[in-house]
């Protein structure tokens, strides 16, 4: 294929590839794969062609629904754009021809639109109904008997479906209806309501002022802005659609690489790989070492447990990285790349490595890009499974063939980096968005979030909660904002106890704090930190002694052992903490607790052995009452809590398994254990 | 002997753009043959640099499912590194084993998400029915070795169990025995190589 050139380009950007008219996004991406996304692909494949559609079947990366998993969005003529979700297989022909044929959605597996509208400009044709509220009983069934009563008694049955949806993206608002296409979303609908809604709204095309949800959505896309829209397998889908290597045009030829730091420096993005150091001063710092080679690096060694943010933007937009990473290169000088990626993400691996591929084949990597005579290539390196290797020093040694050791800085990488050359080693995340700031502009990127903390974040909500997905917030949305207001609050409505930020490194932040906006300083005066934005929701059944020895365990197992704190502070830590959990703590050991940690923060070498008390100290001051029960209460206290959780733990089964179940890729056979 | 051929690539960085050829091809040591011959052929096309230590020994556990301690002083040899610095770097990450792996991998995530959601009774459960041990992780008759890892990123679908590369979600004790048995009964009807 001929190398792409600025016009290309230029083209592209003035033509953008329509849409087909009529497609269905089946969203691949691991989390969705192993939900079965791929066989409801196969389906799909074999039910359109035994009813001869000609719509398209495309594949895209996730949207970021995990707990929907898997997912499909379906666009049909003369219907409303909707996501399906949690579909198996076998709803493969049904979806296709009452969505195609019939023009009806399916009940139960629809996701309401976020894009929620305020006017309804278009003829109402399908209403999604869906119980919000408290747990007596759920009254969705009810709601769709009343609306289609009410619609047959005007005579609008056939003209419109009412649909029972999977999700509304509102929760605790009672009964929730949103008109499609319009998405115009009535909250707290009461059963004198219903008539209203159907003469006023659905016959007269009026909005219902008192019952209209006016609140924008709280998620703003920029970094997922194309997760679950473009197709990661495809260039040509990218350079079409998405305005892909635009920004990267934009850099070359009408940019110095100065102009692109300056720009950086306006939108005041900061790292998002946990610490937030500026991005632009990385890459003013890099660039102003004298050296004959410059390295930058993509941090994709995404190893605190819980978070998928990076594995999940690898996977569904592997493209937008590599031109962050190439407009990064270029503003530094650097001419060689790497993506250090875990092994653990073979799917991120696999896409990132078609992406070069196809990007090296058009003429976007190698010599004379786009004929701007800027050179670059970039080469992926896996992780083999240490967490120490998301630590700058450590990443380096670990891609030179050494041990994933740290090692002190000063020097810091961006004047003694890989091969002892200049090198800048940025997040997933923090690469993503550089497209975005380029195209659209600083000024408009610095426009979201707080005053010390700009812009978006994104994070994977799991653990306790409702909807675990992946959320992208401005900085300085609250966290009860993004746990109960984006992800429906806690599983089970159960009540909730803590959320923990940052993985290892962080700390649990305890619900009277909940209201805390987002941002790396709020975080961090509440003992806790951004991390790379792994958040786990805890309900009131978790001990949190228990999560802190999970974390130090954690921290211990992976400490490299190079430096004394981090390797004998962290043992010692988790022999005191393990007497504290079978009741023979003694009453000193809270005190030697602090000592120890004090000693891990301000001794430790790298950042593992520095945070790793985080986890700790945070339970230790929001819960320390926890701590002292099980001392005072002795070996008897602490079996029966260990009875307890253990009790708490299969009564907590949910019947949501039975749904789930049928979900999992294999069949079920029931086996005593 | 094969230890002469390779001095000028320690520590040396890697050429910048890739339209450069990755390496020359070699001189082919005609003296000995190979001890190790899907070994060197691996070296070989990583251009017998020790920077490349860490892709080298992936694809020789990919190769053998474990680092045999014979290989692991044959690549020391051949990349003209010491034995010590090998050993160092396949003891130092988590994805090497020194010790032979059974023939399927079954690997339950205990990160965060899936911790709170109950993997450790899954874990139990697995651990019994196979009779292995965190230290003992590989059954006796080689066909599976059970391991824990620190997370997925599939967390939505808490607890995850991986057997091989096929990711089951959702899991409970009884699940994730059922997969397992599933696999033995696979292994039965038709054992693969």
């Amino acid at each position: 294929m001929n190398p792409l050139t600025r016009q290309d380009l230029a083209n592209f950007a003035a033509q953008p590839t329509p849409d087909p008219t009529e497609w269905i996004r089946v969203q691949l991406d691991t989390g969705g794969i192993a939900a079965g996304a791929e066989t409801v692909y196969v389906a799909l494949e074999q039910a359109l062609a035994e009813q001869h559609r000609g719509c398209e079947l495309l594949r895209t990366g996730s949207v970021g629904y995990s707990f929907a998993d898997p997912v499909v969005e379906v666009q049909a003529a003369g219907m409303p754009r909707v996501h399906y979700g949690a579909l198996t297989p076998e709803l493969a022909p049904t979806l296709l021809s009452e969505h195609f044929g019939a023009h009806r959605l399916l009940d139960d597996h629809v996701i309401a639109s976020r894009r929620r509208g305020l006017v309804l400009d278009a003829t109402v044709t399908h209403v999604l109904v869906g119980d919000t509220g408290a747990a007596d009983g759920n009254k969705s069934e009810f709601l769709q008997f009343s609306f289609r009563e009410e619609l047959k008694r005007r005579g609008l049955a056939d003209r419109v479906q009412v649909v029972r949806a999977l999700d509304l993206g509102i929760y605790d608002e009672g009964a929730v209806v949103q008109l499609l296409p319009s998405a115009v979303t009535y909250t707290n609908v009461l059963a004198h309501d219903i008539a209203r809604i159907v003469t006023e709204s659905i016959d007269g095309g009026r909005v219902i002022d008192d019952l209209l949800w006016k609140m924008p959505d709280k998620q703003v896309r920029i970094v997922l802005r194309h997760c679950g829209e473009v197709d990661p397998d495809s260039l040509e889908d990218y350079l079409g659609r998405a305005q892909g290597y635009q920004a990267l045009a934009k850099a070359l030829f009408t940019l110095t690489p100065e102009q692109v730091i300056a720009e950086m420096k306006v939108s005041a993005l900061r790292g998002r790989g946990g610490a937030g150091f500026p991005t632009w001063m990385k890459w003013q710092l890099t660039r102003a070492q004298p050296s004959a080679q410059h390295y930058v690096i993509c941090n994709g060694d995404e190893g605190d447990p819980g978070a998928f943010m990076d594995r999940s933007v690898l996977e569904s937009d592997p493209h937008t990285v590599l031109e962050g990473m190439m407009i990064a290169a270029f503003a530094m000088g650097a001419s060689m790349g790497y993506f250090y990626i875990r092994a653990e993400y073979p799917k991120a691996v696999e896409r990132i490595q078609r992406a070069l591929d196809q990007a090296r084949e058009r003429g976007l990597l190698g010599r004379n890009i786009l004929g701007s005579g800027f050179d670059f290539d970039a080469k992926i390196r896996l992780g083999a499974g240490a967490f120490v290797c998301g630590e700058e020093t450590a990443l380096i040694a670990s891609i030179e063939g050494r041990r994933g050791s740290p090692s002190p800085r000063p020097p810091y990488p961006s004047v003694r980096g890989l091969w002892g050359m200049p090198t800048a080693i940025n997040n997933v995340e923090t690469l993503a968005i550089v497209p975005a700031i380029l195209l659209r502009g600083g000024a408009w990127y610095a426009s979201h979030g707080t005053e010390t903390s700009r812009g978006t974040k994104v994070f994977a909500v799991t653990g306790k909660v409702r909807n675990a997905q992946l959320v992208e917030v401005p900085m300085g949305t609250t966290l009860r904002e993004i746990v109960f207001d984006v992800c429906g609050g806690v599983l089970d409505g159960k009540e909730i106890k803590a959320v923990q930020t940052g993985g290892p490194s962080g700390g649990v932040i305890p619900t009277p704090l909940l209201h805390t906006p987002v941002s790396y300083e709020t975080l961090q005066q509440l003992g806790s930190i951004m991390g790379s934005g792994g958040m786990l929701v805890m309900d009131q059944s978790d001990s949190m002694v228990d999560v802190a020895k999970f974390y130090l365990r954690f921290c211990v197992d992976e400490s490299c052992g190079k430096c004394a704190p981090c390797r004998i502070g962290g043992y010692q830590l988790q022999q005191v903490l393990d007497r504290i959990s079978r009741g023979r703590g003694a009453p000193g050991d809270l005190a030697l607790i602090h000592r120890i940690c004090h000693a891990m923060q301000k001794a430790s070498l790298c950042g593992l052995g520095q945070t790793a008390p985080n986890p700790v100290l945070s339970t230790l001051r929001y819960f320390g009452e926890e701590y002292q029960a099980f001392i005072e209460g002795g070996p008897s206290y602490a079996r029966k809590m260990s009875r307890v959780a253990s009790v708490a733990t299969t009564a907590a089964k949910p019947p949501a398994d039975a749904g789930s179940a049928t979900r999992s890729p294999i069949p079920v056979k029931e086996v005593s254990p | 002997m094969i230890s002469n051929l390779n001095l000028e690539t320690q520590g040396q960085p890697e050429a910048a753009p890739a339209s450069a050829p990755l390496s020359k091809p070699s001189t082919k040591n005609s003296l000995a043959p190979a001890p190790f011959p899907k070994v060197a052929l691996i070296i070989e096309r990583h251009g017998r640099k020790p920077a490349r230590l860490v892709p080298i020994l992936q694809e020789v556990q990919e190769e053998y499912r474990y680092l045999p301690p014979d290989i692991l002083s044959y690549v020391a040899r051949s990349l003209n590194i010491a034995p010590a610095r090998v050993f160092g770097v396949a003891t130092f990450y988590a994805h090497f084993a020194i010790k032979p792996k059974g023939k399927h991998l079954v690997r339950l995530c205990d990160g965060t998400a899936c911790h709170v959601k109950d993997s450790v009774p899954i874990l139990d459960a697995i651990r019994f029915r196979l009779g292995v041990t965190e230290a003992q992780p590989t059954t006796r008759d080689l066909l599976f070795t059970v391991e824990t890892v620190a997370c997925l990123g599939a967390c939505g679908l808490a607890p995850v169990l991986v057997v091989d590369d096929q990711v089951y979600g959702a899991m409970t004790p009884e699940k994730a025995l059922a997969v397992l048995e599933s696999v033995r009964e696979q292994e039965r009807k038709e054992p693969s190589p």
